[in-house]
């Protein structure tokens, strides 16, 4: 039954990750702006679009 | 593509049709932006937004003063040899097109390396290289693709103030040992001498000790020193009962590990602080794109034009103006000192100051004041004050502005703390008397019992989670507030003043009246198509008012920008304009806004122009008279008084020619005689009276445009329903002391178990998170329900 302390060692270990992952989420600024990134995300699939140059819409002949 | 409107900016242009590319556009502004735009191979900006641009507006020489290295060093967030950060304040971004353009800022200056925009902050974070662009060309950039940044005295003054986010670090850590000490305890509650848990249970017990350091010395910090700020000052705030419930539990836990009395309340302990914490973050909220922490400084400028000599024009920071100095105002440039006109003819907007829209007229030698916006060319004018000393920027010296209003005002929590907090002991000490009489082994395990379990976790949590929901509601109709403290004092609300201009009245005029001879069909189709030419905001809602008439082209038309227009068709020309532009004496003291209008140069009449009440001001103040006392405080003259007698219930206090400081004093006078005032008002003149006064809100027409410092900032469209957030605001109160009954019964029943003996970590275990959660599903739910009466 030892093998608990291993055990015990090990969740706390990635738990602890987790949480400095967070701690450094939070000092990067990353959930400073909650709105934009959401927004931002999709232009990624538009931008592709973008450089065959006749594939838009509003594109001069 | 709906027919009529700019492709650009989705403006209606009936009037001026540009095509470029089969494209409509309103104005030559828009056309050009949409050439920039498609050379760049952008135009993917008007696929995912329709319209979503804006006319720019671009005067030559605006942003020269951004070469000046001592401002630029100022703006900067960044700057070494070559390349340089910048954030910008960009007040129209409003949608995805906003932010797909302006993160592709590097495909038209190849010299900006990335820009990032923050949406709800409406910024943009621009890094450019500095050795070939420079932020004037960045700025002008912006500026000529309609996306004028804003940049006021303000971001020059404001030291950078790092973001404070230990709130979500504690919540954080509180919750990170909450779970992991939750996970640790479990076994101990229902196993007891259970063979493999006798031999690792201590093990359990000190990782949790480990877990709860940092939440007693880190997360719950705030509570200590808060508690200790209290009895400092000789007052029992809600902190003193929880800070001396966790330092109880923290003691009496790890004197339970250390003698291996029992597995400690560990449990409890970090609940309760992940709890109490969560309630104070959800208590703040806040709003990115308000500031209510405006003072003049957001309006002004941060450098005018100094004219040194007659060939020599240099930038000037405004704060370095002195007495005498000469200095250019151009069109649609902020007057930043008091002074004299010397050159040019002035046409000045005082919206910013009085909420009044309607330009007046000055001419060399006359006084303008600071605040005043030049709408008609280029003026040059001599400056007699500094910045500081002016008439405006004054107001900002009185005390009224450095009293910080949340602290003068003592909130319902911590009322009752009082009373709780004496009756906690009192109950402890009881108990402890009792047993020590009865079985004295057991009096210190009472005596904390009951200081653990009394600890007002609930209580607590009633009012930030109360609030906090409300200024959610609030804020999703149209009323956003600055606190959590705002809304509570809303509710204690007896007295209610509010400004005239602009605040019960639109900015916009939108009525006139036509006195003089009657035109005849032909002058009246000339004097339509006329205005139409024109994009004065008077010629527009003269257009609007008129009766339609077919479109003709006509012969002749120019406009004398300060003057009026002129048109001819055939043989017939109009002169629409100011009295002296139609060729008569203007009348002095005329308290009203006329367009005189003469037919081939005979005099014909004028038009009257009136300030339109917003939509149910009427019914507003006949619904809050039965309850309120009502005032209004005018800074204008007495020109409406008839007009409001009319409108307004008997007894309503109308006084006009108010200036700044008089309104202060209303408010503080009426202050000492008991009166709660809140203030409702939207000029910079408005600023000390909105600071007075218990609760100031400011109306804004575009919540985006800037509004004074105030507690609230409401949209004008819900004027009509203050009297409604203001019963919302008394029916919070009534949430919040049911809620107190709530955890008053949970605290009774937890004290049975307390003073009897018997409080075992499970009971607390329970008990704690079960009253938390009820209180905070019970307000949630109240606050919704009472929310719905806004709509």
């Amino acid at each position: 039954m030892s093998v608990i302390y291993i055990l015990l060692g090990v969740s706390i270990l990635v738990a602890i990750i987790f949480f400095i992952a967070f701690i450094f989420a939070v000092k990067r600024g990353q959930f400073d702006d909650s709105y934009t990134p959401s927004v931002r995300m999709l232009f990624e699939d538009e931008l592709i679009k973008d450089k065959p140059n006749d594939s838009i819409l509003t594109n001069k002949d | 593509m709906t027919s009529n409107t700019c492709f650009h900016c989705g403006t209606p242009c009936d009037d001026i049709q540009i095509e470029f590319d089969d494209k409509l556009f309103c104005c030559n502004g828009c056309k050009t932006v949409y050439e920039i735009f498609s050379e760049s191979n952008l135009t993917n900006y008007y696929d995912l937004q329709q319209a979503p641009g804006t006319a720019p507006k671009t005067v030559a020489g605006k942003y020269d003063f951004l070469t000046d290295d001592a401002i630029l060093h100022k703006l900067l967030e960044f700057n070494d040899e070559n390349t340089q950060i910048a954030t910008l304040y960009i007040p129209h971004i409003h949608c995805s097109s906003c932010i797909w353009i302006l993160e592709n800022l590097h495909k038209l200056n190849s010299n900006i390396t990335s820009s990032q925009v923050n949406f709800n902050k409406k910024t943009v974070r621009v890094t450019y290289q500095a050795n070939n662009t420079s932020l004037k060309d960045v700025v002008t950039l912006l500026s000529n693709i309609g996306y004028e940044p804003y940049i006021s005295l303000d971001d020059i003054s404001r030291e950078q103030k790092a973001t404070d986010r230990s709130i979500i670090y504690k919540l954080g850590i509180a919750g990170f040992a909450f779970g992991n000490v939750m996970f640790l305890s479990f076994p101990e509650y229902f196993e007891v001498n259970e063979f493999w848990l006798d031999r690792y249970k201590y093990v359990f017990r000190w990782l949790m000790f480990i877990f709860s350091l940092p939440v007693v010395f880190y997360a719950a910090r705030d509570y200590f020193t808060s508690a200790f700020k209290g009895l400092r000052a000789g007052f029992l705030n809600i902190d003193v009962p929880i800070a001396i419930g966790i330092t109880v539990l923290f003691v009496r836990s790890t004197v339970e590990i250390s003698f291996d009395i029992g597995s400690g309340f560990f449990d409890s302990l970090t609940g309760l602080v992940f709890f109490l914490l969560l309630g104070k973050f959800f208590q703040q909220k806040t709003y990115d794109f308000l500031s209510f922490e405006r003072d003049y400084k957001s309006y002004f400028p941060i450098a005018v034009t100094k004219i040194i000599s007659e060939t020599e024009e240099i930038p000037i920071q405004v704060y370095d103006i002195k007495q005498g100095d000469r200095l250019l105002i151009r069109h649609e440039e902020l007057i930043p000192v008091d002074g004299i006109i010397i050159k040019g003819k002035a046409s000045i907007d005082y919206s910013f100051v009085t909420g009044e829209s309607e330009t007046i007229k000055k001419q060399s030698g006359d006084k303008v004041f600071a605040g005043g916006k030049q709408m008609s060319g280029s003026i040059e004018m001599e400056a007699l004050k500094a910045v500081k000393q002016s008439y405006l920027t004054k107001l900002w010296s009185h005390d009224v502005f450095n009293k910080n209003k949340e602290h003068t005002f003592t909130n319902l929590t911590n009322t009752i703390s009082k009373r709780f907090t004496i009756s906690i002991l009192t109950i402890a000490v009881l108990a402890s008397a009792f047993w020590l009489y009865y079985d004295a082994s057991k009096v210190i395990n009472v005596f904390t019992a009951v200081l653990i379990i009394a600890c007002p976790c609930a209580l607590a949590l009633a009012a930030p989670f109360t609030f906090g929901n409300m200024l959610r509601i609030f804020g999703k109709h149209k009323l956003y507030l600055k606190n959590a403290s705002a809304l509570e004092q809303l509710a204690t609300i007896n007295t209610i003043i509010f400004d005239k201009t602009g605040t019960i009245t639109s900015n916009k005029k939108s009525t006139a009246t036509y006195s003089g001879m009657p035109l005849t069909t032909t002058e009246e189709r000339l004097l339509k198509n006329t205005l139409r030419g024109s994009n004065h905001p008077l010629s527009r809602t003269l257009y609007d008012i008129l009766k339609a008439n077919d479109i003709v082209t006509l012969d002749y038309f120019e406009e004398h920008i300060g003057q009026g227009i002129e048109g001819q068709l055939k043989q017939d020309s109009i002169k629409i304009g100011s009295a002296n532009f139609v060729g008569i004496k203007s009348q002095t003291g005329a308290l009203n806004t006329n367009v005189h209008i003469s037919s081939n140069n005979t005099y014909k009449g004028k038009f009257t122009f009136y300030n339109t009440y917003r939509k149910g001001v009427s019914k507003l103040f006949n619904t809050l008279k039965p309850q309120y006392d009502l005032a209004i405080l005018s800074g204008d003259n007495a020109g409406e008084l008839d007009n409001l007698k009319k409108l307004l219930p008997a007894k309503t206090k109308l006084l006009f020619n108010q200036k700044p400081e008089d309104k202060l004093e209303y408010i503080k006078y009426h202050q000492t005689e008991g009166a709660k005032v809140l203030m409702v008002g939207d000029g910079l003149n408005d600023s000390g009276a909105l600071a007075q006064s218990n609760v100031g809100i400011a109306i804004s027409e575009n919540i985006n445009i800037f509004s004074p410092a105030c507690d609230g900032i409401m949209d004008a469209t819900v004027l009509s329903n203050l009297n409604r957030f203001l019963t919302t605001s008394k029916s919070c109160i009534n949430v919040i002391k049911w809620s107190f009954l709530l955890s008053l019964i949970y605290n009774c029943v937890g004290l049975y178990f307390a003073v009897t003996g018997q409080l075992s970590p499970v009971v607390a275990a329970i008990l704690m998170p079960l009253s938390s959660i009820s209180i905070v599903v019970f307000t949630t739910i109240a606050t919704n329900i009472i929310g719905k009466r806004l709509r």
